[in-house]
C-alpha cells in the first residue's frame, strides 16, 4: 500500500496533525500565531541553506527554525514590542527565503513546493522522518504536560511550585521547531502555522478539558487531512491548502454549532 | 529558624532599584501583612520570596523543604484554555478527588469542582486560587494583593478566611496588600513598604507611625474600626487595645473610607 502515493500523502499529513493538534492548543493558549508564522517562515531560509549546501532540507530547516525560535523567544523575554518585531522577523524571514531560494540555479521551480507543501510527493524515507518528527513532538509535549501547562496558565505559580516556566517555554520552542521541520514537506511554510491553529481552535467548543482539546485537536487535523486530499483528488485543487480549507470549514461547523445551541 | 528570612535584599526592575535593603523573616503561624503605595515594591518583593525574580544583592534564605502555597495578584483566565476547577487543581501536581475537594472546602467553596475556571465571579476565582495554594498543605501562604475586585464585606470575609486557614494548618501567612485598613486585624505583624522598609510592627503600631501616616494619612482608622467591630464578632484573638479603633463604639460615627 506503500506504493500508492496517495496513501504515503495521507499517512504524512495525518503523521503532522497528531503532532500539530496538541502542539496547536499551546499556541492557541499562550498566543503564539505569531512566532510560529516567524519559526515556519524561517524555514524557507532553511531550505536554501540545504540546497546550497547539498544536505538535507530536513536538518536545514529544523537548524534554522530552531535558531529563530530561539532568537525570537529571547526578544520577547526582554520586553520588546512583541507584535511589530515578531512581524519583522516573521516577513522578513519569508522574504530572505524567497531570495535565497531563488538564488539557487536550477531551483526556482521548486519554490512553490516549499511554500504550499508537496504532500503527494512524499516518500517513504519522508514519511519516516514525519513519523519520527511527530512522536519527538508527542513525546517531548507528553513529558513536559503538567509544567507546560501550569507554566501556560500562570508563570508565577509555576515559579512557586518550583518550576522554571523559561524551560517550559524552551520545550515548546523546541517542538515548534520539529514541527516545522515535518510539517513543510506537508503543507508548506505559509500553512504550517494553519495546521497548528484551526484543529486546535475547531476543538475548542467541543472540549472540556486541556487534555480533550489536545486529542480533538488531533483528530480533527487528521480528518482534515484526509478530506483536503479527497478534495484535492476530485477537483484537482493543491493537496496543501485544500487541507488547509478542510480545517478551516471543521472550525466554522464547531463553532456555528455553539454559537446555535447557546441562542 | 525562621520559615522564609530576607536579607538586605535590593531588587532592580530593568536597572532601576525598586526595593533597597529590605531584611524581615517569617516564622510558623504567623501572619504578616505588606503593606505600601502602588509602585512601593509590594509585588516585587513576593517575586523574589518564590524565586521568580533574582536580587541584585543581598539573599533570600528558606528553611529546607519549605511548601509555598502562591495566591497570584491575578489570573488571566480567558475562554481558549478549557479548564475545569478540578483539573486546576492538580497543577502542577496531580491530587485525588478528595484531596481537592477539602481543599475546596477550606477555601470556603465546596463543590466547585466541575465549574470551568473562566466562567467563575471574581471572589469565586480568588477561593479557588486559595485552595490550590492549599493544597500540599503548605508551610507558608504567600497572597499578593488577593481581594482585587473584591467588594469590601467579601474582602473582610476573605481575609477570615485565611486568617481561619492559618488557624486550622497552621501556615504562615504573607498577606499583600494596599488597603491595610481592611487587612489589618488579622495581622500579628505589618511590613510597610515604600522603595523600602518605612515601618515595621504591630499593626496598632505601624498605623499609628509617622512615616505610615505620611503615606496613607490618617482617614481609613473608621474604616478600619469597621472590619473590627466584624471581626470581634466573631473571633477576638486578644489583639490588646488599641488607640484608633473606638470609632464602632459611637453610632453617630459616619463610616469613612478615606477621611
Amino acid at each position: 500500500m506503500l506504493d500508492d502515493f496517495l496513501f504515503r500523502a495521507a499517512l504524512a499529513g495525518i503523521g503532522v496533525a497528531l503532532a500539530a493538534g496538541p502542539l496547536g492548543g499551546f499556541v492557541v493558549w499562550r498566543r503564539m500565531a505569531y512566532f510560529g508564522d516567524a519559526t515556519s517562515h524561517a524555514a524557507l531560509l532553511g531550505v536554501a541553506l540545504a540546497l546550497a549546501l547539498s544536505g538535507p532540507v530536513f536538518i536545514g530547516v529544523l537548524a534554522v527554525s530552531l535558531a529563530t525560535a530561539l532568537m525570537v523567544s529571547r526578544l520577547s523575554e526582554t520586553g520588546l514590542p512583541a507584535d511589530t518585531g515578531l512581524g519583522v522577523i516573521a516577513h522578513g524571514a519569508l522574504a530572505f527565503g524567497l531570495v535565497a531560494v531563488s538564488a539557487i540555479p536550477g531551483r526556482q521551480g521548486d519554490l512553490t513546493a516549499w511554500l504550499f507543501g508537496d504532500i503527494l510527493a512524499v516518500t517513504r524515507g519522508d514519511l519516516v522522518i514525519v513519523w519520527a518528527g511527530a512522536a519527538g513532538v508527542l513525546a517531548l509535549l507528553a513529558w513536559r504536560w503538567q509544567g507546560l501547562l501550569t507554566a501556560t496558565v500562570n508563570p508565577d505559580l509555576a515559579r512557586a511550585a518550583g518550576l522554571d516556566p523559561r524551560r517550559e517555554t524552551l520545550v515548546l520552542t523546541l517542538a515548534l521547531a520539529l514541527t516545522v521541520a515535518v510539517a513543510i514537506k506537508v503543507v508548506g511554510a505559509l500553512l504550517i502555522v494553519a495546521l497548528l491553529l484551526i484543529p486546535a481552535g475547531a476543538a475548542r467548543p467541543l472540549s472540556r478539558s486541556p487534555e480533550a482539546m489536545a486529542a480533538g485537536a488531533a483528530a480533527i487535523g487528521a480528518a482534515a487531512t484526509l478530506l483536503g486530499l479527497g478534495m484535492s483528488l476530485r477537483l484537482d485543487t493543491p493537496a496543501g491548502p485544500s487541507i488547509v480549507c478542510a480545517a478551516a470549514v471543521i472550525f466554522a461547523l464547531t463553532h456555528g454549532a455553539r454559537a446555535l445551541r447557546r441562542t | 529558624m525562621s520559615l522564609i528570612e530576607a536579607r538586605g535584599l535590593t531588587l532592580a526592575y530593568r536597572r532601576e532599584t525598586v526595593l533597597s535593603d529590605v531584611t524581615f523573616a517569617i516564622d510558623r503561624g504567623e501572619i504578616v501583612t505588606v503593606v505600601g503605595p502602588n509602585g512601593s515594591g509590594k509585588t516585587s518583593l513576593v517575586k523574589a520570596l518564590i524565586g521568580a525574580v533574582q536580587p541584585v544583592s543581598g539573599k533570600v534564605a528558606r528553611t529546607p523543604g519549605l511548601r509555598i502555597g502562591y495566591v497570584p495578584q491575578r489570573l488571566h483566565t480567558d475562554g481558549t484554555l478549557p479548564l475545569t476547577v478540578r483539573r486546576f487543581l492538580s497543577l502542577p501536581h496531580r491530587v485525588g478527588s478528595e484531596e481537592a475537594e477539602t481543599a475546596l472546602a477550606e477555601a470556603g467553596v465546596p463543590g466547585l469542582g466541575p465549574r470551568a475556571l473562566a466562567e467563575l465571579s471574581g471572589g469565586q476565582l480568588q477561593r479557588v486560587l486559595l485552595a490550590r495554594a492549599l493544597i500540599g498543605r503548605p508551610d507558608l501562604l504567600i497572597l499578593d494583593e488577593p481581594t482585587q475586585g473584591l467588594d469590601q464585606p467579601g474582602q473582610a470575609a476573605f481575609y477570615q478566611r485565611v486568617e481561619a486557614v492559618r488557624d486550622t494548618t497552621g501556615a504562615a501567612v504573607l498577606l499583600v496588600s494596599h488597603d491595610l485598613h481592611v487587612v489589618m486585624s488579622a495581622s500579628d505583624r505589618v511590613l510597610c513598604l515604600n522603595g523600602h522598609v518605612c515601618c515595621e510592627g504591630r499593626p496598632e503600631v505601624v498605623a499609628s507611625a509617622p512615616e505610615y501616616r505620611a503615606l496613607f494619612g490618617t482617614g481609613t482608622h473608621g474604616a478600619l474600626a469597621l472590619y473590627r467591630h466584624d471581626h470581634d464578632h466573631g473571633h477576638d484573638h486578644g489583639h490588646g487595645h488599641h488607640d484608633h479603633g473606638n470609632a464602632h463604639d459611637d453610632p453617630a460615627e459616619p463610616r469613612r473610607l478615606n477621611g
